[in-house]
């Protein structure tokens, strides 16, 4: 399998990261480069075998069904690049 | 008068405690070390004031007859992965430059509880992605070390936790915290001729570590010595309801478990490992190693773990799938930068900030994983990669049916210079093959120094034990340190 750079405008754009003609050009020849690279994996017999879940064997728990909210609002929001209020600021949304 | 950069963890903890000097002079000396020491670039933050603080309630402390901790008196190094609660926390990013938690990662809150105190964040590869501490947004770290051909060339202190590494080799800080997600601890360790461990998965808890690829991140201690590692990970490590993957068992005595008599252990040496064309050096140290660990009474076994040379391919899928998950929350509204252009929307500002915030290294890999488990690639990729992740597990489960304990390089090559590798990543990623496969098993591993190389530089050797057997590790690596006669270290250029 390898991308082509229309395959690279997707991924980065399902990655939400902007980028330029430019380097989309170079990302396709590094990508296709690494990909080929890890598809060496095909080769492996993976027949019966199931997929890796938790490397140690651990129990997840359960926590107590309260309210953990810490009330810790203005913490929160202490490293909002732009808050209004006691909320987040975001650009206008208008779908 | 006690030149206090030479002492290592027990030394000071022990001094402070019998009352050889005050917890403040080592803090007054090791700040004026670290503050002299701006041409290495290791600190990309520096708290004199926290390491003074920290070590004047250790000397109240005393004074009042209180019990101490187990890291009382001894100023360490943060890497600026771990949140500190009111300095600024980056993972080497702009994204999250001038992010200043409101918390404390569990575990530096261990360890300022045990009595240790902060010189500063370390510098580091950004997001912990590199082997060579190059990605970071503060610029490179540079190794203490210099090749003996008389040129002054820059080298690479290994990565991620390369300010952790060059720090300790430079005897800015007795020890320094690391984390190791696919060898950040063990190569960087290799690379300057220090010790740093990885302890099982779970043993530390995650809670606070800017997250890169959560089924493999794990902190660890980089230190001088193996002892000092040992007293480290004794103060980091512990249960944490915050994690959901920590374990939830105490805490060995590894300090006062320490012993390097081996009789009795059986040590594996992986064929797979050899691979064709190593390094001479290389492969003289791990010679040497076995010689080590047979003089310790330890009896060598052939091993094999077939499943070696797929380890390093499985781990650059599923890290950068993990990384393209957990790097989804930096997005311009809650913290870290904004990068809204003019009349940009929502999904703009996202993607600008992204660009923005994000260093090449990082972008490249959000973009794998995004495509890893995007529709109709995530079984060829993603599910495959987590089957040999389980096969290359069944490999160490195997192997341990006639070993205790494997040995074998840290890293394939001594330090390389800074901009050697960087043109291509896969020539960098190639450097972990060593490292990766433990991680990708959970696996407790320990890099000590081994020797130097023809150009005068450190080499690692490596010891993997058993989920939950730090204890022979550290054993082997303390073995391994009383026979190496290693005193090597970097000549005071910067």
């Amino acid at each position: 399998m390898s991308v082509d750079k229309d395959t690279v405008n997707k991924i980065a754009r399902l990655s939400r990261i902007a980028i330029s003609d430019a380097e989309a050009d170079k990302m396709v020849g590094e990508l296709n480069g690494i990909l080929a690279w890890v598809e060496q994996l095909a080769e492996v017999d993976c027949t019966g075998v199931e997929p890796m879940t938790a490397v140690i064997p651990n129990k997840l728990r359960l926590r107590d069904d309260v309210v953990t909210d810490g009330d810790v609002r203005d913490k929160v929001l202490a490293n909002a690049p732009a808050k209004e209020g006691s909320f987040f600021g975001v650009p206008k949304v208008i779908e | 008068m006690t030149d206090f950069s030479r002492l290592g963890v027990a030394a000071i903890r022990d001094g402070v405690a019998n009352g050889e000097f005050k917890a403040v002079e080592v803090a007054e000396a090791l700040n004026a070390r670290v503050a002299a020491a701006k041409a290495l670039n290791a600190f990309i933050v520096e708290t004199p004031e926290k390491a003074i603080e920290a070590a004047q309630a250790v000397d109240t402390d005393r004074a009042a007859g209180k019990p101490l901790g187990k890291m009382a008196g001894v100023p360490i190094g943060m890497k600026d992965l771990f949140c500190t609660e009111g300095v600024q926390t980056t993972a080497a990013s702009h994204i999250l430059e001038g992010f200043v938690p409101t918390y404390e990662s569990t575990v530096s809150a261990n360890l300022w509880k045990a009595g240790a105190g902060m010189l500063g964040k370390l510098n580091l590869d950004q997001f912990a992605m590199g082997s060579s501490n190059e990605t970071s947004y503060f610029g490179n770290v540079i190794s203490p070390w210099r090749r003996n051909d008389g040129g002054n060339a820059p080298l690479a202190p290994g990565g991620s936790s390369g300010g952790s590494s060059s720090a300790i080799a430079a005897r800015l800080c007795p020890a320094a915290t690391g984390t190791d997600t696919g060898g950040s601890i063990r190569q960087p360790a290799a690379f300057v001729g220090i010790s740093g461990i990885k302890p099982t998965y779970g043993r530390c808890s995650r809670w606070g570590v800017v997250a890169f690829a959560s089924s493999l991140d794990q902190a660890g201690p980089m230190a001088r010595d193996v002892r000092d590692c040992a007293i480290m990970l004794e103060a980091m490590a512990g249960f944490d309801p915050k994690d959901s993957t920590s374990l939830d068992l105490p805490v060995p005595a590894w300090e006062a478990g320490l012993n390097s008599d081996l009789k009795g252990k059986r040590i594996g040496i992986p064929k797979e490992y050899r691979l064709d064309g190593i390094d001479e050096d290389i492969a003289k140290m791990w010679d040497n190693g076995i010689a080590w660990l047979k003089d310790a009474g330890a009896e060598i076994v052939d091993i094999s773990l077939p499943h070696t040379k797929y380890a390093l391919p499985a781990y650059y899928i599923i890290a950068p799938a993990e990384a393209s998950s957990n790097l989804a929350r930096y997005d311009g509204v809650r913290f870290g930068l904004r990068d809204l252009p003019e009349g940009a929307g929502l999904q703009d500002m996202y993607a600008a900030t992204r660009a923005a915030g994000f260093g090449e290294e990082v972008r490249r890999r959000i973009m794998i994983g995004t495509y890893v488990l995007s529709a109709g690639f995530y079984d060829a990729y993603y599910t495959q990669a987590q089957k040999v992740r389980t096969l290359i597990a069944r490999d160490f489960e195997n192997a341990w049916a006639s070993c205790d304990l494997i040995l074998a390089p840290t890293a394939p090559s001594a330090a390389f210079g800074l901009g050697e590798k960087t043109s291509d990543p896969l020539s960098m990623y190639l450097n972990d093959v060593f490292a990766v496969p433990a991680s990708l098993a959970g696996l407790p591993a320990m890099s000590v120094p081994g020797g130097l190389d023809k150009q005068g530089l450190p080499l690692g050797l490596q010891i993997i034990g058993k989920a939950l057997d730090e204890q022979a590790v550290l054993n082997a690596g303390l073995a391994i340190e009383q026979r190496s006669g290693f005193t090597a270290e970097a000549g005071e250029w910067w």
